[in-house]
Formats: structure tokens, C-alpha cells, sequence
């Protein structure tokens, strides 16, 4: 739970972003707060309001987010097979709304992810990021530009502190992340490219890419695994 | 659009990407590229979503690479996830003081 406070205190600064955006749209803001309390997804949440402001039809809503927010399903598969044992349907009901890029990426420190371990790590952030979004869509931008500025670093720091431990030890994943730096980086100055489908495009074909000339043997998932547990504790 | 209707819409939308795979594949997967794809998604996935948007994040992409560069640093020095955000965020702070007050 300690390790979701920089989420918590990341998704604050960034919904109060979205708060704006709603506040803008015309969306109250005890809706604003109650779209990213079931929504859990920045560029999803963006997209949706985009769409509504606009005045699209609900099918451009669902296929607009849905689109947008593909990488979930990715995520779902792998974090499904980190889960422990004897984790029912009714648990992963509840762990599902907490599928989001950050808290996935800290559960992903660890080998074996636990029911308890995962529901509290999304305690925090869900406060934070429908608090945001309140407090965006009641006061606006309340927050000093330096800091906001310092702030948006938190997140991206965090995703580092988790894949670089696990490259430095594992030649397959420093070259996985080498790779997906660079795809991404020459996918980003495609104009017209979804933020959202360049993380997919760049996921999809650099970790098939790696499954195929690396294949991972049980042994050296355990050693990488290894490293990124003791990052976690 | 019915606010109430557009709500339920998108969260619906969101909650079936999430929710299908997670209740739907519950057996151990075995084939053996699958497992390592699987093993590379989360480093790549997360490399994507920082790179190149880090240096895009802050109000220069001077101190966003600074704190990029910090942030590689810290954690292969093996610090906390904690330490490693908060060393990232005061490298932001510094970065662009000095950006203010350089003659």
C-alpha cells in the first residue's frame, strides 16, 4: 500500500487536469468525479469527453474508449497469470476495476500476486484520482506550475524503478526495453497515431519479437523475477 | 447524450476490457512463446508508456530527460520505487530553476 502513495499522489495532479477538461464540457463535478471513479483511465476519460462534447452516439463512445483503452486486455491476461491460486470470480471482479497502467505496473514487481496485495494497492489511487478530478472540476488549476511540472515525473519515475532492475540483470529485457524505447519514440512522430494504439502496436510487436528470438525458460523468469520482488520490498 | 446514459456507456466499456480476460482465462497458460510474450509485456509496455512521453511531461524537455536520466540512476542503484519518484521530481525542480536563472 506504501508503494501506491507516489500513484495516489500522481493520478491527484493529473485528474485535477480532467476536472478542468469536464468542468469545461459542462460535466458537473460530483459526474466528473463519479466518470473517474468508474472509469480508472486518463486517456479513456479524455477520449469519452472528447467524444460527448462533440456530440457523437454512444456506439462512437464505446468503440472511441474502447479502442483507446485495448491495453487493458493485455494487462488482464498477464496480471491473471500472476494472481495466486484460489483467486474466485467474485475477487476478480473487484481486482478488474483496478486494472490501470500504474498500479498493473506495481503489482508486476512481484512473482505472485495476492487478492489483498492488489485491492490495497488500489485503494489510494482510486481516492486520488476521483479526489483529483473533484477538486479540477470544482477549483481549478490550484496547484503552482512548478510543481504540477515536477509532479508529472512521478509516474514515469516509478515505471524506470520497475523495468530498469530487471534489465540491468537480464540481457532479453534490456533489449525488450531498448527496443520498445525506440519503436515508440519513431512511432510517436507518426502524426494521427492514438497515443493509446502506439502503446499497443509497440507492446504487441516488441514482446513478440523478444518471446520469439529470447524464448523465456522457467529458470530465467524466476531470476527476473527475483530481482524485480526485491525492488518491491 | 444523456449524461447519466454516457457515464454508464464508458464505464461499461472500460470495465469489459478489464474484467473479460481477467474471469475468462483463469487456467495456467502453457505454451511456451505465449509465456514468454507474457514475460516481456509488462518492461515493454511500461518502457512504451514512458518513452518518449517523460520528456513531454514537464514544462521542458530539458528537465524531463534530466529526470529520465536520475530515475535510470537511481534504480539501478537499487533504490525504492518511492525514492526513485521523489528523486525524479526534485530533479524536475532543480532542473528548472536553473533554466529560470541562468543569465
Amino acid at each position: 500500500m506504501r508503494d501506491s502513495i507516489p500513484i495516489a499522489l500522481g493520478y491527484f495532479t493529473v485528474a485535477l487536469a480532467f476536472g478542468l477538461y469536464c468542468a469545461a464540457a459542462d460535466v458537473p463535478a460530483a459526474l466528473a468525479g463519479l466518470i473517474s471513479a468508474t472509469n480508472m483511465s486518463s486517456s479513456g476519460q479524455f477520449a469519452g469527453i472528447t467524444i460527448f462534447s462533440s456530440g457523437g452516439g454512444y456506439l462512437q463512445l464505446a468503440l472511441g474508449v474502447a479502442l483507446v483503452n485495448l491495453r487493458y486486455v493485455l494487462m488482464a491476461i498477464s496480471l491473471g497469470q500472476r494472481l495466486e491460486p484460489g483467486v474466485g470470480i467474485g475477487q476478480r471482479l473487484i481486482l478488474a476495476a483496478g486494472i490501470t497502467d500504474e498500479i498493473y505496473a506495481l503489482a508486476m514487481a512481484n512473482r505472485t500476486v495476492t487478492f489483498r496485495g492488489y485491492a490495497a494497492s488500489m485503494v489510494l489511487p482510486i481516492l486520488g484520482w476521483t479526489g483529483g478530478t473533484v477538486v479540477g472540476a470544482l477549483v481549478g488549476n490550484v496547484l503552482p506550475p512548478a510543481l504540477v511540472s515536477a509532479f508529472g515525473v512521478l509516474l514515469y519515475a516509478m515505471f524506470v524503478a520497475i523495468v530498469v532492475p530487471v534489465a540491468a540483470v537480464s540481457r532479453p529485457v534490456l533489449w525488450a526495453v531498448v527496443g520498445a524505447a525506440a519503436l515508440g519514440s519513431a512511432l510517436a512522430a507518426v502524426e494521427g497515431l492514438e497515443v493509446g494504439w502506439r502503446i499497443i502496436i509497440v507492446t504487441v510487436v516488441v514482446s513478440a519479437v523478444a518471446a520469439t528470438l529470447a524464448p523465456v525458460s522457467e529458470d530465467a523468469e524466476e531470476q527476473a523475477d527475483g530481482v524485480a520482488g526485491e525492488v518491491a520490498t | 447524450m444523456n449524461l447519466w446514459l454516457f457515464i454508464a456507456v464508458m464505464a461499461g466499456a472500460t470495465y469489459l476490457l478489464r474484467v473479460t480476460p481477467l474471469v475468462a482465462l483463469r487456467k495456467r497458460i502453457t505454451n511456451r512463446w505465449f509465456l514468454s510474450f507474457l514475460h516481456y509485456v509488462p518492461y515493454v509496455v511500461l518502457t512504451a508508456m514512458t518513452v518518449p512521453a517523460i520528456l513531454f511531461a514537464t514544462s521542458s524537455v530539458l528537465s524531463g530527460a534530466a529526470a529520465l536520466i536520475v530515475a535510470i540512476i537511481l534504480a539501478k542503484r537499487g533504490a525504492s520505487l518511492m525514492l526513485v519518484a521523489l528523486g525524479a521530481a526534485l530533479t524536475v525542480v532543480v532542473v528548472e530553476a536553473l533554466i529560470v536563472w541562468w543569465p
